[in-house]
């Protein structure tokens, strides 16, 4: 095998012949490579089938393909487990967080992939039947009459989960930047996709592309910064850098801001936070259900790679910006959730005050202790499922022209389906992080690791905000199950075997979670710490 | 206590790990478990056969626990302690606890008391209950308790412990309720569960407590650790067992439930409220010898609880015209024996579990004769209304008879080997204290006699003073053999178990022993109280055996008035607890409107307020998130340049 590739090496690359500099064979530990490669590879096989699969057998071939990828990939990292490995020349980090975090992200995507292929398949799709329509127009009519539908949001969203399973196994800074963008570019197009207020979802897109292109800058220039300090892109190489000088350089450390505020961005920090409520609320449900729990998972992994890793020298210096970071995010989460009258809206601020919540346990770390790694973990795993459950929940909920996302909608759902309800209910609770969920293990988890790492401050703004963002989970309950049904209510769609199945992932894992958390802490402080 | 006594208590038996029949231990709690969730979750399906599964799952477990007896006995002494290891049941961190069955001399004691007793109570059911339309739920009730109390009494830690007891306190709520029709069922339901919640909030606390100091809830190593952790820190959990084992065993001042608990159906009085489950408290007390033999304090307390209770029960006892609440003073009374002698520390605890298991015959009997009475007499229960059925229930008359002569402490009858040994051990404690206690128990024993040959000279003797339309007669052969069977255990169980103390050896392993705990009958404190029981009967008679019995109770003096009120129980309750509870919540809640309230709204509408002023800032308009990012990254990074100085 080598030989060949030295052949093709000294046919391509001028200098390659010359024995001196010939260019080395990247050892790829393709065990380790495997989740992402099956899952880049599915994506890539889903683009295929676009071309030459019939239009009537696509939706099927599709949804088979993306799901048997995700479970094969699943199955990857979970025989992965022993792997504690830095692979492809240094550039990627197969450890115990990355697999864990690769886990997790497959697991809620599975749930959100469920929900997409039930949305895309359905007879009222949430998908526009041709996105490149004019809203409005004839052709869309057209379109929509012709029955088409958009099955490449399959391919868009493997590709985006290849992204978020790169995204926090990234060993240096342009992998990195490599993950974010194959994650975030489907998503810009995912969220432009929506059926119905087809200008309020290509509007999100919009938005979401441009604020993610201006935050992608930030990461590249803050890479150079980082590259002309260090000399290198390679965490390893930062780290020691950092290590061999004392006094600190404003060039590492501006890198250093510019590298948080785009991370801070992907995963809803304030005061980067603008672009989730418009976008959680224009795009389609499904993929904002995916986006919700699978970026901000990705994010997190990235996040604290980042900082533990390349960055642990310089932790006495981003310490106290991640706590501002932190009570910002938690105080725009609670207050502003408050007001808010649109279901999506509100479970977008939602999971700004959660982002707020997981960055006190980061901001409480001293680097290298396992509990508060640990922690976040395990509050990934139970958002990204509570998370993916809600959002089912949201799509049932149905007047004639799609979803009905404006709370007044929703008063007196109880008394109709009180199953359903009850269901939601369950989750807003496990939101809030009342037993008997995984919610309360997963804030009791993250606050103690925080309070042990001496962000005590941190943890009273954390139970302030938690108390208000319970006012408006127990608002919505209120106005379920305590006021009377509105005459012309929204009707309950019957759950498909889809939605059902994601439903009771979430609940199941939410339930399990909240009554028998140590085996999955017991496992989260195994995956921890980060190899370095 | 000697020293020598409080070494053979502190050298506990070493816990062996479950080989054959002992693995199979779990089996006890499983089986009855299983027939009453059938039985609830199997509707009217399970009617017709219902009561026969009902009967069955407390045998089986009998058959069962007489097997593992017999195990047990066959082996020597120093290994008779078995542990049934299931699963840890593991909540999170170190916070654990083992779901282990134990199975050692005490609570082999009362697995056989439980479902002895239990089955033959059962078999009882099916005749007493066999028109009642409910009779299936009733059953499944029964295995519910059944199977809550064989795990209270196995579980080999304090968390299974509380768990079983639980159990057995929403059996009981659900039992004495059983006929929620009635308004006084339903009131004396909700009163057994308020009043229980007391004593399971110390027991909480006691079992909270134990984690907190030992960090675990196993006897074995909370046991282990008794001896050299902070004598205070004993003293507290001690008193909150105790606290716990007043509220279930009816012990003043948490008795007051247990005579209104006789509104549930007469097999639960007998097998519940007499037999078994109110003992709980006794056996709590004698599970945990390690930690009551280390605070003298709260042995005491335990003593003064148990004298207090006997003579306040017995008071009441000979007031009562009511067969079931005068047999439920009784029980009250005889429980209160049985705290005080396991209040006296190894001296004590064998002839305090003896008395508990010759008591689980001899009331059972009685309550089942009082049921079978009812049953001939159209469930009328006021004595005055009963006389001379001795002649029309031959059977029933027989083994009352005997079960009364138990309890009285006729010689030669269970109760008087047991009952006797508790007066002497406590004479025996010497100082004031231990005559004081001794003397207590003594008057017990006068009144015990008084109230107990007053029941039955109303009931069997005398002249008829039937309600018209009463027709008494025999109960059938289903409800006969069960009385007849326990009046074989109330004979003979005493001089089986208290003879060359057999059962104090017995239970050695696990509660330690006394020296000396031969029985001597003809000691001074023997005869003294065998002629203040004369006494007591004389007395009795001439009341009651010689003169009419009046139809109406006669008008009659103050503390006659208080004992048939229950010594003022309720009114001590509702004066003490309950109204200045009620002022005390309006108070709070005056409180909570004007204060917490105000600051909460205030707080709310600050936010509210805040978040409709926030939420303008998000303008929808893309540039303006663009600039609003661009001033946070100049900010950030302004921030960290400082930070860095």
């Amino acid at each position: 095998m080598s030989p060949a590739i030295a052949h093709v090496a000294a046919a391509l690359l001028p200098g390659a012949a010359d024995p001196t500099t010939s260019f080395p064979t990247p050892h790829l530990d393709y065990r380790a490579l495997l989740p992402m490669l099956i899952v880049g590879g599915v994506a890539t096989l889903g683009v295929l089938v676009e071309a030459f699969v019939p239009r009537g057998k696509r939706g099927i071939t599709q949804t088979v393909l993306a799901l048997g990828g995700l479970v094969a990939a699943m199955v990857a990292v979970v025989s992965n487990t022993s792997i504690r490995n830095i692979t492809a020349e240094g550039a990627i980090s197969v450890d115990g967080p990355t697999l864990f975090i690769q886990g997790t992200v497959i697991a809620v995507s599975i749930g959100a992939l469920l929900l997409i292929a039930d949305r895309a398949l359905a007879s009222d799709a949430d998908f526009a039947a041709q996105a490149a329509d004019v809203p409005g127009s004839a052709a869309e009519q057209a379109s929509v009459r012709a029955g088409f539908v958009h099955t490449e949001v399959f391919p868009l969203a493997m590709f985006a989960v290849a992204g978020m399973l790169l995204f926090p196994a990234a060993n240096d800074l342009i992998t990195m930047f490599v993950g974010l963008e194959v994650l975030s570019l489907p998503l810009y197009l995912l969220a432009g996709m929506a059926r119905r207020r087809r200008l309020l979802s290509q509007e999100a897109a919009l938005k979401y592309f441009l604020l993610g292109a201006f935050s992608s800058a930030f990461f590249v220039y803050g890479m150079a910064l980082v590259y002309g300090y260090a000399g290198s892109v390679k965490f390893a190489d930062i780290a020691t850098a950092l290590s061999s000088s004392t006094h600190g350089d404003p060039l590492i450390i501006v890198g250093l801001a510019l590298l948080g505020i785009a991370l801070i961005f992907k995963l809803s920090g304030a005061p980067f936070h603008w672009w989730t409520p418009d976008v959680y609320q224009g795009a389609p449900t499904p993929i904002t259900a995916f986006m919700a729990a699978g970026t901000k998972i990705a994010a997190f992994g990235a996040l604290m790679r980042v900082l533990f890793v390349a960055f642990g020298g310089l932790s006495w210096d981003w310490r106290p910006i991640i706590w501002g970071v932190a009570i910002v995010t938690m105080v725009v989460g609670a207050v502003i959730g408050v007001t808010q009258t649109d279901v999506k809206r509100l479970l977008a601020y939602s999971s700004i005050a959660h982002a707020g919540f997981l960055l006190t346990a980061v901001g409480g770390i001293t680097v290298g202790t396992a509990d508060s790694e640990s922690s976040v973990l395990f509050y990934l795993v139970a958002y990204g499922f509570m998370t993916i459950g809600a959002f089912a929940i949201v799509m049932l909920v149905r007047d004639a022209d799609g979803e009905a996302n404006h709370l007044s909608r929703w008063v007196g759902l109880g008394r109709r389906s009180p199953l359903i309800a009850g269901i939601f209910a369950f989750f807003l609770l496990a939101f809030a992080g009342l037993p008997p969920t995984s919610g309360l293990w997963a804030k009791v988890a993250v606050f103690k690791a925080a309070y042990e790492g001496g962000a005590a401050p941190l943890v009273i703004v954390g139970m302030l905000a938690s108390a208000v963002t319970a006012y408006y989970y127990v608002r919505i309950i209120v106005l379920m199950f305590f006021q009377e049904p509105a005459v012309d209510g929204p009707t309950v769609l019957a759950p498909t075997v889809f939605t059902s199945a994601a439903v009771v992932i979430g609940v199941a894992a939410t339930l399990v979670l909240g009554i028998v958390p140590q085996p999955l802490l017991d496992l989260a402080g195994k995956a921890v710490p980060f190899l370095r | 206590m000697t020293h020598a006594a409080l070494h053979a208590a502190a050298t506990l038996t070493p816990t062996m790990h479950t080989t054959g029949a002992f693995s199979f231990t779990w089996l006890l709690v499983v089986i009855p478990l299983t027939s009453a969730t059938v039985l609830l979750l199997g509707g009217r399906r399970t009617n017709s056969w219902g009561h026969l599964l009902g009967v069955a799952a407390p045998v089986a477990s009998f058959v069962l626990g007489l097997i593992l007896f017999a195990q047990l006995i066959g082996k020597p002494a120093s290994e008779r302690s078995f542990d049934n290891h299931l699963f840890s049941w593991t909540f999170v961190g170190n916070f654990k606890a083992p779901a282990n069955f134990q199975i050692d001399p005490l609570s082999i004691s009362f697995v056989l008391l439980i479902t002895g007793v239990g089955s033959l109570i059962h078999v009882y059911s099916v005749g007493y209950m066999a028109h009642d339309p409910g009779r299936r739920r009733f059953f499944a009730y029964m295995n519910l308790f059944v199977s809550a109390m064989l795990l209270l009494v196995l579980a080999d830690n304090y968390l299974a412990l509380y768990v079983g007891w639980e159990g057995v306190g929403l059996a009981s709520y659900l039992l004495i309720g059983f006929w929620y029709h009635k308004p006084s069922a339903r009131t004396a339901a909700t009163k057994a569960f308020v009043v229980n919640r007391v004593g399971d909030f110390g027991l909480s606390l006691a079992v909270m407590l134990m984690f907190a100091t030992f960090g675990s809830f196993t006897f074995t190593n909370v046991f282990g650790a008794a001896g050299s952790a902070d004598h205070a820190t004993m003293t507290a959990i001690g008193l909150l067992l105790l606290l716990g084992a007043c509220a279930k065993s009816a012990q003043v001042p948490l008795q007051s439930w247990l005579g209104d608990a006789m509104e549930g159906p007469t097999p639960v009085s007998a097998l519940i409220h007499a037999a078994t489950m109110v003992t709980a408290g006794v056996y709590l007390v004698a599970r945990s010898a390690p930690i009551f033999n280390v605070t003298p304090t709260a042995r005491l307390a335990v003593t003064v609880v148990g004298a207090v209770t006997l003579l306040f029960g017995a008071i009441i006892g000979c007031a009562k015209d009511d067969i079931k609440k005068a047999l439920a003073a009784s029980t009250m009374s005889q429980i209160g024996y049985m705290m005080l002698a396991v209040g006296l520390g190894p001296a004590g605890y064998a002839f305090g579990i003896a008395h508990l298991l010759t008591h689980g015959f001899f009331k059972a009997g009685l309550f089942l004769g009082a049921g079978s009475v009812m049953h001939g007499m159209n469930d009328e229960v006021d004595m005055r209304r009963f006389g001379g059925l001795g002649k029309y229930m031959p059977w029933t008359f027989a083994t009352f008879g005997l079960g009364y002569l138990a309890i009285i402490g006729f010689p030669g009858l269970s109760g008087w080997f047991t009952k006797d040994a508790i007066i002497e051990a406590a004479y025996h404690k010497g100082g004031t204290s231990g005559y004081l206690l001794g003397s207590a128990a003594l008057v017990g024993v006068v009144l015990t006699a008084y109230y107990m040959t007053r029941v039955m000279l109303m009931t069997f003797f005398g002249e008829k003073r039937w309600a018209e339309d009463a027709h008494p007669h025999e109960s059938p052969e289903v409800m006969k053999w069960p009385m007849v069977i326990l009046a074989i255990g109330s004979v003979g169980l005493g001089y089986l178990l208290v003879l060359g103390s057999r059962f104090a050896d017995f239970l050695a392993p696990v509660v330690g022993k006394a020296e000396d705990t031969a029985f001597k009958p003809i000691g001074l404190v023997g005869i003294l109280t065998f002629v203040v029981m004369l006494a007591g009967i004389g007395v009795a008679y001439l009341q009651y055996g010689r003169r009419r019995v009046p139809a109406v109770a006669p008008v009659a003096g103050p503390l006659v008035v208080a004992a048939r009120h229950d010594l003022l129980g309720d009114a001590f309750n509702e004066s003490v607890f309950m109204r200045p509870g009620q002022y005390l919540t309006r108070l709070l809640v005056f409180f909570d409107y004007r204060g917490i309230d105000g600051f909460v709204n205030g707080f709310a509408a600050f936010i509210g307020g805040t978040s409709s002023r926030f939420r303008r800032v998000q303008t929808g308009f893309v540039r303006s998130y663009a600039l609003s990012m661009f001033g946070g990254a100049v900010v950030l990074v302004a921030a960290l340049l400082l930070v860095r100085g």
